[in-house]
């Protein structure tokens, strides 16, 4: 599969997630994130390079039970619950936000 | 909830040229989810695994090393290495990646997650496991 967008094609796997990391943009970003009826604020882009930075270190996208422990550290305890970060991403902070990130799939994500 | 199990991964392969490491260091992240009392071990070229300065830019394969950082996060603190396969290989503890996991009850001090025992002791460690899995 893929995505036309301004002239670039963006290879996309079965999921949607991106297949070549290095692709990945702002737009990207946005228009997967519009095609989930999501309009992406300051708040969304705070755990999306959250976990591009995360990626950039370890290699590898975290769990979601580890995601909010890290957000909670790094942004703070009203933002390191499931609560918060479920009204941003509904389909699931991990998956969702990986995806709009141009990361893989979490490990261990099902 | 059932009871929480004790588990040790017990690594034996060089991190490249076999998918082993790669996959048994999946199984582990994976694993951890379950809340389970979980812990690796390294012997033999499993040692290779967590060796400082990984460099694959002359294979195919991604260098995975990094993520053996990420173990503290899954709550995986206990990285038993070999004395014995370490003096075999030539190496010392200060070859290996300096892997440390931050302790919740302790105010998130940073605390070293590698432990060297003998291969005695390591033995020991294995009989008082519940599972043990092999990669």
């Amino acid at each position: 599969m893929a995505i036309e967008l301004n002239g670039k094609t963006y290879e996309t796997d079965e999921e949607g997630y991106l297949a070549d990391l290095s692709q990945w943009d702002e737009d990207i970003a946005t228009y997967m994130a519009n095609d989930d009826d999501i309009e992406l604020t300051d708040a969304h882009w705070e755990v999306i390079n959250f976990l591009r930075e995360y990626y950039e270190e370890y290699q590898i996208a975290p769990a979601v039970r580890v995601l909010t422990k890290a957000i909670g550290k790094k942004l703070g305890k009203d933002k390191g619950n499931s609560k918060y970060l479920y009204q941003l991403f509904p389909y699931g902070p991990a998956k969702q936000a990986c995806k709009f990130g141009g990361l893989p799939k979490p490990t261990g994500c099902v | 909830m059932s009871e929480t199990k004790k588990m040790l991964y017990i690594n034996r392969n060089a991190p490249y040229g076999t998918i082993y490491a790669l996959e048994g260091l999946e199984v582990v992240l994976i694993g951890a989810a379950f809340e389970q009392d979980v812990s690796m071990a390294f012997i033999g070229d499993g040692v290779y695994q967590i060796l400082k300065g990984q460099d694959t830019s002359d294979s195919d394969m991604k260098n995975f090393s990094p993520t053996y950082n990420a173990l503290g996060d899954y709550e995986v603190t206990k990285l038993y290495v070999e004395q014995e396969s370490l003096d075999e290989r030539g190496l010392t503890v200060d070859d290996l990646m300096p892997l440390v996991y931050e302790d919740e009850d302790d105010d998130w001090a940073e605390k070293p997650s590698i432990v060297v025992l003998s291969r005695t002791e390591l033995a020991g460690v294995m009989a008082g496991q519940d599972v043990l899995f092999n990669f």
